[in-house]
């Protein structure tokens, strides 16, 4: 496969997991309408029995898949398209964020399984609910019980801080990687990229701050 | 000025190199790098040694044959400017300038801090041209062409080759060359006609010749002594897209 294929994959599966964050962070923020979790309740009933919401969620896990092994891909190549490596480090004015998205991509997938162990596996019953929680979808308990626990909150804001990182680049880089570059809107697509991932990183790191400081 | 300099040494391909250390004293501030490098060299022949071999020969910016990594960036610290065009009032007085090759596995090292950069000239060979008659000189003249246009098409066509792109990019991906070099002729109606062709048979080739995938950090375009826009990789990304989309395009 061409180079520039590997472009397109990357790009096109973290647009559509792009788009996901924000659906995920749409369910999630209604943890906050201090309703005892009615809401949510509500939100995570439509999310499954809906068949369209199923069939998306292999779409999500081929998206996550493509998406990882891709960007392993990527970066074992261009490894070794450099075997001797410089004395000096190159100093070119770079943006930090793009130069770390193999490192802040390994946090979020470190993340992700500690996320799926804690919900996606108690879905499958594969792991026991806990919390008080009445079924293995009750999902509200189980929630709370994980976001009271400060090791777990601090390092869920910690990957969210890390994920914002990530999107920083990944927003621009996106658009870049399809062609559309242009030197009058490149600035606007920036611009929204840093407001898209600051809303990612500090929509989802409130919740947890919420149920560890106010609930 | 007297200057320390950590040059990389390395007597052929096939051996290992390593860094050597040189004092040199009374270097003017108006030599250009390039000089500064004769006037060492000057010094090793007198006292029997192996002078340090690198690649120059237009020396006013526009061959592409200079190109050292100094001090941690591609022809050295200022921008939009190749080697032979950096003087040495650019260094601080007593510093230290480390200069090494171009790091690729896609540019050996054949000597000291001169690389082979045959792998560009595989990526030209496999498409960078037009077979089309473009007619005598005065004929370009009698096509008309959208200044803007050919002006954009020239801010591409000043790439002059000479791999920084290739040294400063983390990946040591050559997309801004690669990109430069498609998208002259891709906007200009002589290689328009095979510019579907062109993408997809220089892009195998520069895949071929084992350079990194592009990350779009734009480290290239930070470093390129010519300034080229990384608008140019973006523009090449959506030719490629379209050869392979639309097949009958296709000579």
């Amino acid at each position: 496969m061409a180079s520039l294929s590997h472009k397109y994959i990357m790009a096109a599966a973290g647009v559509f997991l792009m788009l996901f964050l924000v659906s995920h962070l749409a369910t999630n923020l209604l943890l906050l309408a201090g309703d005892g979790g009615k809401s949510f309740d509500n939100a995570v009933e439509f999310l499954l029995t809906n068949p369209a919401v199923k069939i998306m969620e292999y779409v999500l896990f081929a998206g996550f898949i493509i998406h990882i092994i891709i960007g392993l891909i990527i970066e074992v190549h261009n490894r070794k398209s450099r075997p001797v490596s410089y004395h000096v480090s190159v100093k070119s004015d770079t943006s930090a964020f793009s130069k770390f998205m193999i490192h802040s991509g390994v946090i979020i997938f470190i993340f992700l399984l500690v996320h799926l162990y804690h919900f996606f596996f108690v879905k499958l019953g594969l792991v026991e609910p806990y919390g008080g929680a009445q079924s293995a979808h009750d999902f509200y308990p189980m929630v709370v019980e994980t976001f009271k626990n400060p090791v777990y909150s601090i390092g869920y804001i910690i990957s969210f801080l890390f994920l914002g990182f990530h999107l920083k680049h990944a927003f621009q880089s996106a658009f870049q990687s399809f062609g559309l570059n242009h030197d009058k809107y490149m600035p606007a697509i920036k611009f929204v990229g840093t407001v898209y991932a600051l809303i990612i990183a500090l929509g989802f790191s409130i919740i947890p701050l919420y149920f560890m400081l106010i609930y | 000025m007297n200057l320390k300099l950590k040059i990389w040494r390395q007597k052929n391909a096939a051996q290992k190199g390593k860094f050597e250390t040189y004092s040199l004293q009374e270097v003017s501030p108006e030599m250009s790098f390039l000089q500064m490098l004769d006037y060492l060299n000057d010094q090793l022949i007198a006292k029997g040694d192996e002078p340090v071999h690198f690649d120059h020969d237009c020396r006013e910016g526009i061959c592409g044959s200079c190109g050292l990594y100094i001090n941690g960036r591609p022809h050295g610290p200022l921008r939009n400017t190749t080697t032979c065009e950096l003087h040495m009032r650019e260094f601080k007085e007593g510093s230290t300038i480390v200069i090494e090759p171009w790091r690729s596995k896609s540019f050996p090292v054949i000597k000291d801090l001169v690389v082979d950069r045959t792998a560009f000239d595989k990526i030209i060979q496999a498409g960078g041209f037009v077979n089309t008659n473009t007619g005598v000189a005065q004929d370009a003249n009698t096509t008309p062409i959208n200044k803007i246009v050919s002006d954009r098409a020239f801010d591409a066509a000043v790439c002059v080759g000479c791999g920084a792109c290739v040294a400063a990019c983390k990946n040591s991906s050559a997309m801004l060359f690669v990109a430069a070099k498609v998208s002259q002729m891709a906007m200009l109606p002589q290689g328009k006609v095979e510019a579907a062709d062109r993408v997809e048979k220089m892009v195998h080739e520069m895949d071929e010749q084992g350079f990194g995938f592009c990350s779009n950090t734009y480290g290239c375009e930070f470093d390129c002594p010519k300034g080229i826009s990384v608008e140019f990789i973006a523009q090449m990304n959506r030719e490629f897209f379209s050869a392979r989309v639309c097949k009958q395009n296709h000579s």
